[in-house]
């Protein structure tokens, strides 16, 4: 009888390909995603060293970062010069190397960690890496999913492993469901403020519990998307019935005998009773409230009608990074949340880029009008979320209510492309960091969820959507 | 990748917590297809104005710590996303070592694919190394990567731990690739095996 195992215990001594006398592992790697911004110099790596990729079949290109996100975008004329050699170096290495690539062009392009899934490139039981660090997403399928630097990236590139020490095992447990109005993005910005963004270090989460379950696999994917705010090597949460259905017919997903044998192994990735576990986190999902952020840190988070907090409230070096975020937010303690007056919305990215929350948000916005003077832009996360959001009528909700309706990319979100915000401009962004800078310079955003973004476009401030329901 | 044996130098206090990887090398600085030359954009935003110019009172434009080659910073260092160019950035710019109480995970691998070594210790130990920095140039720390001490400019020796494979490969500037390469016999076995065991992959 051997003991007890968490998931991710299993999938790791599933992918273990050599142990040496230290634990240190190397760890057999299933599916490689890859981007624009993190693989050249990987690329450049292997051709030095005269190296090939070792499983191109296995290796999953798409530019997603600098790509602009407006219709002229076929015009290269759209890209700064820089953006433009990074994309064509991924054009030429994926050419070169022969792995999988969706260009710019092509109907399926999108975020990388929204394709992934789309595509059926990502199966649960699976390790998946990427250049990223959202790639954790992936995780909601029940695979061991991170992000990893350039060098890594040419390690996985070369030799189709990682070399890694395991990470502890930590659950995060959300009981009970959730009420109107709470999504799936409250619930990890909510686990973040409890845990701080250090909270996860060294960890690889398991997120379980009914108000997980009860989520839809878009849902899930929110909740693992931000699993490495909360300082996490990965999120994962068990596969089932909902995983299954969404991975079925997908074009990379197994077919026939292939799909059942997959699927007798897929039904064997739980966690056992009694294993584990080295830090438990319990949330009840009643408790759960719509949040915003209002730093410039994730776990900067509060309910939507609670106040901007002082420096006092805070102790240790925080007091002085909660002053520095509220000078560079203009923010003033004691301020309601919901007073603070908003510029721009931003719905997409591979947090909140997929079908399911461009539904949500025009639930909220159908037959209205954005604030005057609002800038609004919805950007869907691949060019299939795109196509159905046209086919289902969103798109035209999006736009008559004033809103602008984008290709796919990743945006706004880290604002490597034209999308970007202006000093000072305060964005409420369905997208994963509020770092300082990170939308663009003196850029001051807050994180919440598509439908809060929706509601805040319409009113102009930062809105408890349970007003509007 | 070079070497990393020991280390002496001037260290700079960055006593904020949560310092990301936005903060080290802002986004608009990824657009490059080569590992150097970013150390002159290495914390660009905290660093200079809008307009280009030096912020008089950012840590690395003070004259005590413009050559600073140690960081001794806030809790969590290196928050954020995976890109490399943080570490690139602080090697570019002639940081080899960053010492705190934590570090993202990310980051704190990509530190040591590049030679740079970042060093965890107690609370109490990197307030007392904060102080010792905060004292400007003449200030010297030194590390010891063999002998796993951090010392402070008054003879104050602190012992740390690092990943015994982690150290080796620092000490010799190893690439690892090739050292996994070596084992490419032991990933042909696993692929085949599994191969048969889930053949969907």
């Amino acid at each position: 009888m051997t003991a007890p195992k968490t998931i991710y215990d299993k999938i790791w001594d599933d992918h273990v390909v050599q142990t040496s006398e230290d634990g240190t592992c190397v760890l057999y790697i299933d599916r490689h995603l890859v981007h624009e911004v993190t693989s050249p110099q990987a690329f450049e790596g292997l051709r030095l060293a005269g190296r090939k990729v070792r499983a191109p079949e296995k290796t999953i290109a798409v530019p997603d970062h600098n790509v602009p996100t407006t219709l002229d975008r076929a015009n290269a004329a759209t890209m700064t010069e820089d953006s433009r050699i990074q994309v064509e170096a991924l054009d030429k290495n994926a050419r070169d190397f022969g792995v999988n690539y969706y260009p710019v062009s092509d109907v399926r392009q999108g975020i990388v960690h929204i394709v992934g899934p789309e595509q059926g490139w990502t199966l649960p039981g699976m390790t998946v890496v990427c250049g990223d660090s959202h790639t954790a997403t992936h995780g909601a399928f029940g695979a061991l999913a991170h992000g990893i630097g350039t060098s890594e990236v040419e390690h996985v590139l070369a030799t189709q492993t990682l070399i890694q020490k395991k990470s502890k095992n930590m659950k995060v447990e959300i009981t009970g469901s959730l009420r109107p109005g709470v999504t799936a993005k409250d619930i990890t910005l909510s686990v973040i403020g409890a845990t701080g963004t250090a909270g996860g270090n060294g960890h690889v989460i398991e997120y379980c519990g009914q108000a997980i379950r009860e989520l839809s696999m878009e849902g899930r994917m929110t909740v693992c998307n931000m699993a490495i705010e909360g300082g996490a090597r990965a999120g994962l949460i068990a596969p089932d019935e909902k995983t299954f259905a969404y991975v079925m017919g997908r074009p990379h997903a197994p077919k026939g005998a292939k799909w059942e044998a997959a699927l007798a192994y897929w039904k064997t990735l739980f966690t056992d009773e009694g294993a584990h576990f080295d830090k438990v986190v319990t949330l009840r999902g009643e408790d759960i409230a719509p949040v915003v952020t209002w730093g410039t840190s994730p776990e900067d988070v509060l309910p939507i009608t609670g106040v901007v907090p002082s420096p006092e409230d805070f102790t240790g070096g925080k007091v002085e990074a909660v002053q520095r975020s509220l000078d560079y937010m203009g923010l003033t303690p004691g301020q309601k949340l919901t007073d603070i007056k908003i510029d721009t919305v931003f719905i997409g990215s591979c947090t909140n880029g997929r079908i399911e929350d461009l539904r949500a948000a025009a639930a909220v916005l159908k037959g209205k009008k954005i604030k005057d003077g609002m800038r609004a832009m919805v950007v869907p996360g691949s060019g299939l979320v795109r196509a159905q959001a046209e086919e289902e009528g969103l798109a035209q909700i999006f736009i008559d209510a004033g809103l602008e309706w984008r290709l796919a990319g990743c945006s706004m979100c880290l604002a490597m492309n034209p999308d970007q915000l202006s000093p000072g401009e305060r964005c409420a962004a369905t997208s994963n960091r509020n770092f300082e800078g990170r939308q663009g310079r003196g850029g001051r955003t807050h994180l919440l969820s598509p439908a809060m973004a929706a509601a805040a476009a319409l009113t102009g401030h930062l809105t408890d959507i349970r007003d509007m329901m | 990748m070079d070497k990393f044996t020991t280390l002496t130098g001037v260290a700079a206090p960055m006593p904020l917590v949560n310092i990301d990887t936005d903060m080290i090398i802002p986004k608009q600085f990824l657009k490059t297809i080569a590992r150097t030359g970013l150390g002159k954009n290495l914390f660009d935003e905290m660093r200079y104005d809008q307009n280009g110019n030096e912020i008089k009172d950012f840590v690395l434009n003070q004259p005590a710590y413009r050559h600073a080659e140690i960081l001794v910073a806030g809790d969590n260092f290196g928050c954020g996303s995976s890109r490399e160019h943080a570490p690139w950035a602080l090697l570019d710019f002639g940081v080899r070592c960053v010492i705190s109480t934590s570090f993202a995970d990310i980051f704190y691998n990509n530190c040591f694919k590049n030679g740079i070594l970042p060093i965890t210790l107690p609370k109490q130990a990197v307030d007392a190394l904060m102080d010792d920095a905060r004292k400007g140039a003449n200030a010297r720390i030194t590390v010891d990567l063999e002998a796993q001490t951090v010392t402070s400019s008054d003879g104050h020796a602190y012992s740390f731990e690092v990943d015994a494979f982690k150290k080796h490969c620092l000490l010799n500037g190893l690439d690892d690739i090739g050292l996994t390469l070596e084992k490419a016999k032991d990933i042909d076995t696993y692929e085949s095996k599994m191969a048969t065991l889930h053949p969907w992959i």
